[in-house]
């Protein structure tokens, strides 16, 4: 199935409107040190055991991590702990950077992501990643949307495109902004709009997964603010991995939040435990502000 | 130097005289007074100042620096406009005590005689033997300059050490001095950058000057659009010759035919490398292919000229014979092709770089959405990138038609009007070489002829450089 293009979106069993967070398992058959709820029982994602080198630097030492259906995960912690390498793990968007090398075993609906036989393009097809700083193509805004489903043949026509565009927009939040002015270009608009022009950009080639890396360090308040109601509208339908630096966003929009450390992942929870109630000593000094 | 008879000894004590001040001697000891005064200006500014010397407003060396310039600029501007002056006012004094005689002459012919008196002055050898007039001449001429050279020397070194001397006198300690230097630094590099502008002011301006005198001896309409080429008229009266005819229409075509073959193999190659190069070699594999490309712009075009003539064009030919075409052995396909190969550098390097300065986060954005490389570089890269490699095609292209070595060497000079690449063309630059070279007249129209042909030249790479400049920055604008 890694191999097909993303046509029709399969429906999930889990898919439906229910959102109830996730039951964690605590008995591991895998080596973690990591403290908390690990797995969980029908994850769309599975990391295991997984290490990233730069070179001969190690970035990521042995993390393991489920992720959900219709959950936001959060990822915290200190500047330079391995946030955005694992991140980028998930859709193999370190195959870009040559000193990167990546063990272990990560898996999409139980098939090996780094397998020879997966399709590297189809995998970020299914796993849309949103970067920290908005960077719209310069191309119209409509463009920029329909860019997706042109290049995986997603429309057969011009009115499906229209349509898959549009949809795209509404669900970004941005379409009442933006629908005078599709042929302007993407670029023209305001930091806020471009970040979300970016999200509709990639629900528009309708992903399984979307991985965002610090979405909001770019925007104001009222931007964020919309980005983050968007990102609980977008977990109907998709499951997002969120990298914040900030632990108030984390705790307003992830169900889970897991913390890294130096390239450790320390502790994994449900969002409203882990804050209130952090087992590592490690998590608590970094949510007390006694460290980072 | 022998001494012959009493001019020639007077000549030579002038001689003599004149290279005791001369020009680098002045400058050596202008040189030697701004140290000076550099240090003199140093020195007044911390004694001015005292113990307080915290006080002053600017740095001890920028008085020193004030004082330098203000003793070695107006100096060396004076020695700029009186060595500038010198020699008509001196020759045209001359001149006017010259017999009646001389004076009616007519002007190229007074030219003559000048320099004759020149080469005496300078001890060289003259043709024939002096008449009085003449020797009364030139050592008129002798007394002048020396006159002049001596008057230089005092007046140069007076006005250094008068600068200095101003400016010394206004060192005080809320004296203003870094700003003043800043202001003088500035001033000069204005110069200096205008210099480059008003050198390329001059060049279009004598260009242009010898094209009218060109237009008016043939038609301007005539030249844009007549079909033939043959710029050979009578040099004497009597000669039997052609009248000439100065139609620029197949110069232009075979430029523009050796233009076009030569982007069509510098565009793709150029382009296709830049992309490899940037998009998908090895770090290290671009690090030593880059520069390797970047040597085809070094080679000397006279080099690709013998490779087109000697290599390339029989090749050619041999292969048309094969196929049963007639390939001429000068023809405008060899020249193009190796032109091509010349200019690949061009297209190449300034597509690489401008291919290189579209921002990775285009290329993971296209990519994380599940593009693959080559759809990525054909819809994000290339189109971000377009105006910049344009612009290097442009540059290229008005490369290709200011080339002229390999032209001369492979492509022949008969003017034929013709779209055959097989046949032998010439360009717009290879007949302004063959029209200057050898004995010319220099106002018959054949001569003037190759003013109006760079002039022309000039219009068309102008046009296509500020084409790319516009685009260039259309460009930066899309980024920034
Ligand atoms: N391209 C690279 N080459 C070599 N080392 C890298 C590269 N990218 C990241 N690293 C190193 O890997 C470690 C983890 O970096 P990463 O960018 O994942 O941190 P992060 O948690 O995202 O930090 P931040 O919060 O500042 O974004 C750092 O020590 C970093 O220096
Ligand atoms: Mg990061």
């Amino acid at each position: 199935m890694l191999n097909q293009k993303p046509a029709v979106r399969l429906e999930n069993p889990a898919k439906t409107n229910d959102v109830s967070p996730p039951s964690p398992v605590q008995n591991r058959e895998f080596d973690s040190k990591t403290v908390g709820c690990v797995t969980v029982d029908k994850p769309i994602m599975t990391t295991r055991n997984v290490d990233v080198y730069y070179g001969g630097k190690q970035a990521i030492i042995n993390v393991s991590i489920d992720i959900a259906y219709n959950e936001v995960l959060s990822m915290i912690g200190p500047s330079g702990c391995g946030k955005s390498t694992f991140l980028r793990c998930l859709n193999r968007m370190n195959d870009t950077i040559e000193s990167a090398h990546v063990t272990g075993k990560i898996e999409l609906e139980g098939h090996d992501i780094y397998d020879k036989k997966t399709d590297v393009v189809t995998l970020r097809a299914r796993v849309g990643m949103v970067f920290q700083k908005p960077n719209p193509f310069p191309k119209s805004v409509y463009e920029n949307v329909a860019y997706g489903p042109r290049i995986h043949g997603l429309a057969r026509n011009h009115t499906e495109l229209d349509e898959i565009v549009q949809t795209s927009l509404l669900r970004a939040g941005l379409w009442d902004e933006v629908k005078d002015r599709l042929s302007q270009p993407g670029t023209g608009l305001s930091g806020g709009q471009q970040q979300r022009l970016c999200i509709a950009r990639c629900i528009a080639v309708n992903p399984d997964v979307i991985l965002m890396d610090e979405p909001c360090s770019a925007l104001d308040p009222i931007a964020t603010a919309r980005i983050e109601e968007l990102m609980d509208e977008l977990r109907q339908n998709y499951s997002i991995v969120i990298v914040t630096h900030s632990m108030q966003q984390a705790a307003r929009v992830s169900q889970r939040t897991a913390y890294f450390h130096l390239g450790d992942l320390i502790e994994v929870g449900e969002t409203s435990n882990i804050f209130t109630n952090p087992q590592d000593k490690l998590t608590e000094d970094y949510l007390t502000g006694r460290f980072g | 130097m022998i001494i012959r008879g009493h001019g020639r000894l007077q000549i030579s004590r002038f001689h003599q005289y004149y290279s005791i001040v001369s020009t680098p001697l002045l400058i050596a000891v202008l040189l030697l007074l701004t140290a000076a005064a550099f240090e003199l200006g140093r020195r007044r500014a911390l004694q001015v100042a005292g113990s307080e010397f915290r006080t002053l407003h600017s740095l001890p060396r920028y008085y020193g620096s004030f004082t330098a310039l203000w003793c070695a600029l107006p100096a060396m501007l004076l020695l700029g406009t009186w060595l500038a002056f010198e020699d008509k006012i001196i020759t045209s004094l001359v001149v006017a005590d010259l017999p009646a005689t001389y004076q009616a002459l007519s002007e190229s012919k007074l030219n003559l005689i000048i320099n004759d008196l020149r080469n005496q002055l300078s001890g060289n050898v003259v043709s024939q033997e002096l008449n009085p007039a003449m020797q009364a001449a030139v050592d008129h001429y002798g007394s002048l300059r020396a006159t002049s050279n001596a008057a230089l020397a005092v007046v140069f070194l007076s006005v250094a050490m008068l600068g200095m001397g101003m400016a010394w006198r206004k060192i005080a300690p809320n004296f203003w001095a870094r700003n003043r230097v800043e202001a003088i630094i500035k001033l000069l590099l204005i110069i200096c950058s205008t210099l480059a502008i008003f050198t390329t002011i001059g060049i279009v301006l004598s260009v242009l000057f010898e094209s009218i005198r060109f237009f008016q001896a043939v038609p301007i309409f005539d030249f844009l659009f007549g079909l033939e080429w043959s710029p050979q008229t009578a040099i004497r009266e009597d000669q039997v010759g052609s009248s000439g005819a100065f139609g620029a229409v197949p110069l232009f075509a075979g430029t523009l035919l050796i233009s076009v073959i030569a982007m069509l193999v510098a565009a793709p190659i150029g382009l296709t490398s830049a992309i490899y190069l940037s998009e998908y070699s090895h770090p290290r594999f671009r690090a030593i292919a880059k520069p390797l490309l970047e040597i085809l712009a070094g080679i000397p075009t006279v080099v690709y000229g013998f490779f087109a003539a000697l290599t390339v064009a029989p090749l050619l030919r041999d292969m048309g014979t094969n196929f049963g075409l007639d390939v001429s052995s000068e023809s405008a396909l060899a020249a193009g092709l190796v032109m091509g190969i010349m200019i690949i550098p061009f297209v190449s390097s300034i597509s690489d770089d401008v291919i290189n300065a579209v921002p990775q986060s285009l290329r993971d954005g296209s990519l994380a959405l599940g593009s693959t490389r080559s759809e990525m570089i054909r819809k994000v890269v290339l189109p971000a990138a377009l105006p910049g490699i344009v612009s290097g095609m442009l540059l290229a292209i008005s490369r290709a038609i200011g080339e002229t070595m390999i032209v001369v060497m492979a492509a022949g000079l008969a003017a034929n009007l013709t779209v055959n690449p097989l046949e032998a063309v010439t360009t717009v630059t290879v007949q302004i070489v063959t029209l200057l070279v050898g004995d010319q007249e220099f106002d018959s129209p054949k001569t003037l002829a190759a003013f109006a042909l760079g002039l022309m030249l000039f219009l068309v790479t102008l046009a296509l450089n500020v084409v790319a400049l516009y685009v260039v920055r259309k460009y930066r604008e899309q980024y920034e």
